[in-house]
């Protein structure tokens, strides 16, 4: 294989958009059409809007949290897939990045019970008796 | 087999997709990334060690947060501003994220521009994207000077919990940090944009080694991750 025939591999790069890529300019890398970027740039800040209008409107408990990590789930989402242009990489690399986080979750569970283990002592001997 | 390029190489004509090619190319041989340079899996991991960074600062603030049996300042109130005789609740935070958002926009074009050689374009969004974040700095010092004139401080503040400074100052000091990096970063990238330094692979000052247009991607990477941060922020400290 050659240095011209792998750039000709680098060219056919990104399945989803490999038709409308122009044939006048000569792509290489992560090439997806402009208009891609722009409707998601509308979007970040439609769901920034509603995240806004979340506090703005001042909604409380389950529904004001839940609201909140949809948009911001969403939010991360875009950036991460089309910005960051995970969606167009091999999975070998997607999954390396992407699963490790997933132990964050594991230690926000165990900081849960310890900071509720914390506050019932807290509340138990620290708090001004009634 | 000639020589192997490591900047652009492209798919392999027999490449495996999904399971069997993560298994494929995990276990096959000298690289796992195989379309992708060591300069963008390099940023990729340390984007991924960031996270953990991050993750610990927003970790010990629930924590804080949680466990804590004085009230929580409310940051819808804290973070309120007068605007021509309107109390707005948190409108200066809102304001930063439309800012931070509109960079990650420009800068996800600059990247585009980048790959198709357009200098021109490429270094004149990079320069617009630098200027948002500068904006978005400085918004950041205006809060900061704002909360401390109100008596906020690492130890205490006049509305709650006293852990609420020590919080934020932590968070938003680091994540503004990050953005003063970035900025300086894409400074020092557009100017070799606009030179044509990728143009005819000039050598860097420091590393002697020739350039590609893909250090702009690299260099969108971290950028967007910034902006990715934010958004956990935003909803973690400032709306929850």
């Amino acid at each position: 294989m050659t240095n011209a025939a792998v750039h000709m591999e680098g060219q056919l790069h990104a399945p989803a958009h490999g038709a409308v890529a122009t044939g006048a300019v000569h792509a290489s890398g992560q090439q997806h059409p402009i208009k891609l970027y722009l409707v998601v740039w509308g979007w970040l800040f439609v769901l920034s809007t509603c995240s806004y209008l979340v506090d703005y409107f001042g909604l409380h408990g389950y529904l004001r949290w839940s609201l909140i990590l949809l948009f911001m789930m969403l939010k991360a989402g875009l950036i991460v897939a089309v910005f960051m242009h995970m969606a167009w990489e091999r999975l070998a690399l997607a999954y390396a990045i992407l699963l490790p986080p997933i132990a964050v979750l594991v230690f926000v569970s165990i900081m849960v019970l310890e900071s509720e283990y914390t506050h019932f002592l807290r509340v138990l001997f620290f708090a001004t008796p009634s | 087999m000639a020589e192997t390029v490591l900047t652009n190489p492209g798919h392999s004509t027999a490449r495996l997709e999904g399971w069997r090619g993560i298994a494929a190319d995990w276990a096959s041989d000298q690289r796992a990334f195989k379309n992708v340079s060591w300069g963008k899996a390099m940023m990729w991991i340390f984007l991924l060690s960031d996270t953990f960074i991050f993750s610990c600062f927003l970790l010990s603030y629930m924590t804080a947060r949680m466990s804590t049996t004085v009230p929580w300042p409310n940051p819808s109130e804290v973070f309120a501003l007068n605007i021509a005789g309107n109390h707005i609740p948190l409108i200066l935070i809102a304001i930063m994220t439309f800012v931070l958002i509109s960079s990650s926009g420009t800068m996800a074009m600059a990247v585009n521009f980048g790959y198709r050689r357009d200098r021109v374009r490429t270094a004149a969004l990079m320069l617009a994207t630098a200027a948002f974040g500068a904006t978005f700095v400085g918004m950041q010092a205006f809060e900061w000077t704002k909360l401390i004139m109100e008596g906020v401080r690492p130890w205490g503040n006049p509305w709650g919990a006293p852990q609420f400074g020590a919080s934020f100052f932590m968070i938003t000091g680091f994540h503004g940090t990050h953005v003063t990096i970035g900025v300086i970063f894409l400074i020092a990238i557009a100017r070799k944009v606009l030179r044509g330094d990728f143009d005819v692979e000039r050598r860097g000052f420091f590393t002697s080694r020739k350039g590609y247009y893909e250090i702009v991607e690299i260099m969108g990477l971290y950028w967007h991750f910034v902006d990715l941060v934010w958004v956990f922020i935003f909803a973690f400290f400032y709306l929850w």
